[in-house]
C-alpha cells in the first residue's frame, strides 16, 4: 500500500518535450517532403542557396533525428526514469535547462546548416560552436538521468534505464570524438582527422548514432511502453538484459560496413561485415521480446491504436535490422551501396521503427502526463495509423525498387563487355519512383498534423493549468527483491 | 557466472554506467586506433602537394554546398566501377581531405576522377543550370556561385589552420595565396577543384594505374 507523500512526479518538463517532439516532427518531415519534391522537380530551389537540396538535407536529418527523435527520447526518458525509480526527477532546474538548451541547439542547427555552416560530415554537420553546446546539454541530460537513478527507491534498475543510460553515454562519446576540429571562423572548421581515418571515425559515429540514438534509446522507450500498453510483463526480462550487453558491445564494431570495397583496409571491412551478421541475434532478440510481450494480449490491437503503432514498429525493427545485416554482406553491398536502397533501409528503420514506436509511446504517455483518461480522439489515432503506415510502405517500396534498379543498371554489361547504361539512364529509370516516394512522404506528414491536433485537444486541461501532479508511490514495496530461482539443470 | 553477479550490476547504477562505457568503447578502440597509428604511414604519393589556395577554396565550397550528399568520391574496387569511372580510389588520394568526401550516395555520378573529363566551360554552364547540358538531370542550379568572390585573407587563415594539422604549406605559399585567388569567383574556385579531381591528388606518372601508390616503405 503506497503511503501518502508530498513528492510528485515532475511531468512539466516531460510535457514540454512532448510538445516539442510533435512540432519538430512536422517541421523535420516538411523539410524531408520538400527535398523529395526537389528530386523530382529540381527547380523548386528557386535558385536560392538555403532552399537547395544539398544545403537543406542536413536540416532534414537533424530535424527528424535530433529534434523530433531527440525530444521524444529525452522526454520519455525523463518520464520513464521517474516511474521506474519511484522518484521525482533530480535537479528540476537543470532538466528545464536541458529542454531549452536542446531546443536552442535544434533551431540554431537547422537555421545555420542551410546557410552554409557545415562540417561536411553526415549527421554531424553542425559547426563546432553548436557541437560544444550539444556536449554541454548532453552532459546535463546525463547528470539529470543518473542523479535520478542514484536517488531511486526501487533497488533494481529497470531495463529501460539500461538502454537510456547506454544511449546517453555512447552518444556523448561518439559526438565528442567525431566532432574534434580546429575552428577557422564561426562558419568553418577543419576536422582533426583526414582521409581514410576520418572515414572510419565518421562511420563509427554515423553507424552508432543509428545504434545508440535510433536503436538503444528507442528500445528503452519500447521496454517501458510496450509492457504498459500490452498490460502484461515483458515476455522475458533476462532475455532483455542478455540482448542489452550483446547489442551495445557488438554494434560498435559494425560501423565499417558503410565503407565496403572502399580504400579502407580490407581487414576493417571484414570485421565490420562479420559483426554486422552477429548483430542479427540481439536485434532479432529485442524485436521478439517486444512482440512476444503481446502474447495473450493481441486483442488490444483491435482496441488500442497506440498498441498497433508499437507492434508495427517492432515488425519494422525486425525487418530493417535484418535488412541491415544483409546489406553488410560484401556481395549484397556491392549492389546496394550508393543507391536508393540505402535510403529505403534508413527510412524503413526511421519511419517504420523509430517514428512508430515514438508515436505509439507518445499516445501512451500523453494522456497520463496531461492528466486525462485517454487521448482526445481515438478516430484521430486510427487515421494517423493508416496514413503513417501507408505512407511508410509507399516510401520504402518505391525506394527499394529504385535502389535495386540503380544497382542493376550500374553493373549491367553488354555482350561485348561494355557498360550497358549511362548514369543518366539510371536516373531517368527511377524518376517516377521519386514521385511516388514524395507522395508517401506527404501522407506521413499529414499524419503528423493529425497527431498534433489530437495532442492539442488532449492537452486542454494542461494548458489551463488545472491538472494535479501525480504523487510518487512511497515507500518501496519490498525491501529485498529476489527473482525466483532458476530451474535446476538436469 | 551465477545470477548474483549480474544482480550486482542491476542494483548499482555506477557499476552499470561504467560497464556500459567499457563495452561501448571496445569496438571503436579496436578499429580506429590501428588506423590512426597507420595514418602516419600512409603518406601522400611522391611529389603530391596539398591543395593550392584556389583549389582549397573550391573544395571548401564543395563541402559548404553539400555536394557530398549526392556525389561520391570513392571508386570501389569493382570491375563495373573502374569501367565507368576509372582506376579505383586509394587512401593516399584523400590524405589532405578534411573532412573526407568519399560520400555515401550517388544521386549523381562519382566525381573522384572527374577532373579533365569535361571542359571548364561545360562545368560552368552545368553548375549554373545543369539542364542546359543534361536535360534529364535533377541536380540543383547553383547560380549564386558566379556572384560571390573568394576572400584571400580567409584562405590564408584556412591554410594556417591546415598547417597546424600537418599540411605542408610554406610561409611563402600562404603569403602568395591572396594573389592567386584575387578576382576569382566561387564558381572559378569550384571548377578548379573539380578539374583537379583524380589528377592533382594522384602522382602524374602513376596516375593511370594508381593502385598501391602511396604506401611508402620506411
Amino acid at each position: 500500500m503506497p503511503m501518502k507523500s508530498n513528492e510528485t512526479y515532475d511531468d512539466h518538463v516531460v510535457r514540454m518535450f512532448l510538445a516539442a517532439s510533435a512540432i519538430w516532427g512536422i517541421v523535420g518531415m516538411l523539410v524531408g517532403m520538400y527535398l523529395a519534391a526537389e528530386l523530382v522537380w529540381p527547380f523548386w530551389n528557386f535558385d536560392l542557396p538555403f532552399l537547395t537540396f544539398s544545403r537543406l538535407r542536413p536540416a532534414h536529418t537533424f530535424g527528424v533525428i535530433f529534434a523530433f527523435g531527440g525530444s521524444a527520447l529525452i522526454g520519455t526518458c525523463y518520464y520513464t526514469v521517474q516511474r521506474t525509480a519511484h522518484k521525482r526527477l533530480a535537479w528540476g532546474a537543470l532538466a528545464m535547462f536541458t529542454f531549452w538548451g536542446w531546443q536552442l541547439i535544434c533551431v540554431l542547427s537547422m537555421v545555420s546548416m542551410p546557410l552554409g555552416f557545415t562540417q561536411g560530415k553526415e549527421y554531424a554537420e553542425a559547426e563546432w560552436w553548436i557541437d560544444i553546446m550539444i556536449a554541454i546539454v548532453w552532459v546535463s541530460i546525463g547528470a539529470v538521468f543518473f542523479a535520478t537513478l542514484a536517488r531511486r527507491r526501487i533497488r533494481h534498475i529497470y531495463v529501460s534505464n539500461w538502454y537510456y543510460g547506454a544511449f546517453i553515454i555512447a552518444v556523448g562519446l561518439l559526438h565528442i570524438v567525431n566532432n574534434l576540429a580546429i575552428p577557422v571562423s564561426m562558419s568553418k572548421s577543419y576536422s582533426i582527422y583526414s582521409g581514410a581515418v576520418d572515414a572510419m571515425v565518421q562511420w563509427w559515429y554515423g553507424h552508432n548514432a543509428v545504434a545508440f540514438f535510433l536503436t538503444a534509446g528507442f528500445l528503452g522507450m519500447m521496454y517501458y511502453f510496450v509492457p504498459r500498453q500490452a498490460q502484461q510483463p515483458l515476455w522475458s526480462y533476462r532475455f532483455s538484459i542478455v540482448n542489452f550487453w550483446a547489442l551495445i558491445s557488438v554494434y560498435m564494431w559494425a560501423g565499417s560496413h558503410h565503407l565496403i570495397y572502399t580504400a579502407l583496409p580490407d581487414w576493417v571491412q571484414s570485421v565490420g561485415m562479420a559483426f554486422s551478421l552477429v548483430l542479427l541475434m540481439p536485434s532479432m532478440g529485442s524485436a521478439a521480446n517486444g512482440l512476444l510481450t503481446f502474447n495473450g494480449s493481441w486483442h488490444r490491437l483491435r482496441e488500442d491504436p497506440a498498441a498497433k503503432f508499437m507492434v508495427l514498429a517492432l515488425v519494422f525493427y525486425a525487418a530493417s535490422t535484418f535488412e541491415g545485416s544483409m546489406m553488410a554482406i560484401k556481395t549484397v553491398n556491392s549492389l546496394s551501396h550508393y543507391t536508393e536502397w540505402t535510403i529505403a533501409h534508413v527510412h524503413s528503420g526511421s519511419l517504420g521503427w523509430v517514428a512508430m514506436i515514438t508515436i505509439g509511446s507518445l499516445y501512451a504517455m500523453a494522456p497520463r502526463a496531461l492528466g486525462r483518461p485517454a487521448m482526445h480522439s481515438r478516430k484521430g489515432m486510427e487515421l494517423h495509423f493508416w496514413l503513417h503506415l501507408s505512407g511508410a510502405l509507399l516510401y520504402v517500396i518505391a525506394m527499394w525498387i529504385a535502389g535495386v534498379t540503380q544497382g542493376m543498371m550500374w553493373r549491367a554489361t553488354n555482350a561485348d563487355g561494355g557498360l550497358a547504361y549511362s548514369f543518366i539512364d539510371s536516373l531517368i529509370a527511377i524518376k517516377p519512383l521519386y514521385g511516388l516516394r514524395w507522395f508517401g512522404g506527404v501522407l506521413i506528414w499529414l499524419g503528423m498534423w493529425v497527431m498534433a491536433w489530437n495532442l492539442w485537444y488532449t492537452a486542454a486541461d494542461a494548458r489551463k493549468r488545472i491538472i494535479t501532479p501525480i504523487p510518487v508511490p512511497i515507500p518501496e514495496p519490498i525491501a529485498e527483491q529476489q527473482p525466483p530461482p532458476l530451474p535446476a539443470v538436469a | 557466472m551465477a545470477y548474483r553477479h549480474f544482480e550486482f550490476i542491476e542494483k548499482h547504477v555506477w557499476t552499470l554506467g561504467i560497464a556500459t562505457a567499457i563495452m561501448v568503447s571496445l569496438g571503436g578502440l579496436a578499429e580506429i586506433t590501428p588506423l590512426y597509428m597507420e595514418a602516419n604511414k600512409v603518406q601522400p604519393a611522391d611529389g603530391l602537394k596539398p591543395y593550392s589556395p584556389l583549389r582549397l577554396a573550391g573544395r571548401d565550397i564543395y563541402v559548404r554546398e553539400g555536394c557530398y550528399l549526392c556525389h561520391s568520391q570513392m571508386i570501389r574496387a569493382l570491375r563495373f566501377e573502374t569501367q565507368r569511372y576509372g582506376p579505383y580510389s586509394t587512401a593516399s588520394e584523400s590524405v589532405y581531405d578534411r573532412p573526407f568526401q568519399w560520400g555515401s550516395k550517388r544521386t549523381g555520378p562519382d566525381l573522384a576522377r572527374v577532373g579533365g573529363k569535361y571542359s571548364d566551360e561545360w562545368q560552368r554552364v552545368h553548375l549554373l543550370n545543369p539542364r542546359d547540358v543534361v536535360p534529364a538531370s535533377n541536380m540543383p542550379a547553383y547560380p549564386w556561385l558566379a556572384k560571390a568572390t573568394v576572400n584571400g585573407q580567409d584562405i590564408q587563415e584556412r591554410m594556417r589552420v591546415l598547417r597546424t594539422l600537418g599540411h605542408p604549406y610554406s610561409e611563402a605559399e600562404i603569403s602568395l595565396a591572396p594573389k592567386e585567388v584575387a578576382g576569382k569567383t566561387e564558381l572559378d574556385a569550384l571548377i578548379a577543384y573539380l578539374q583537379g579531381l583524380g589528377i592533382d591528388n594522384v602522382p602524374r606518372q602513376a596516375g593511370a594505374a594508381a593502385s598501391t601508390a602511396g604506401e611508402r616503405k620506411p
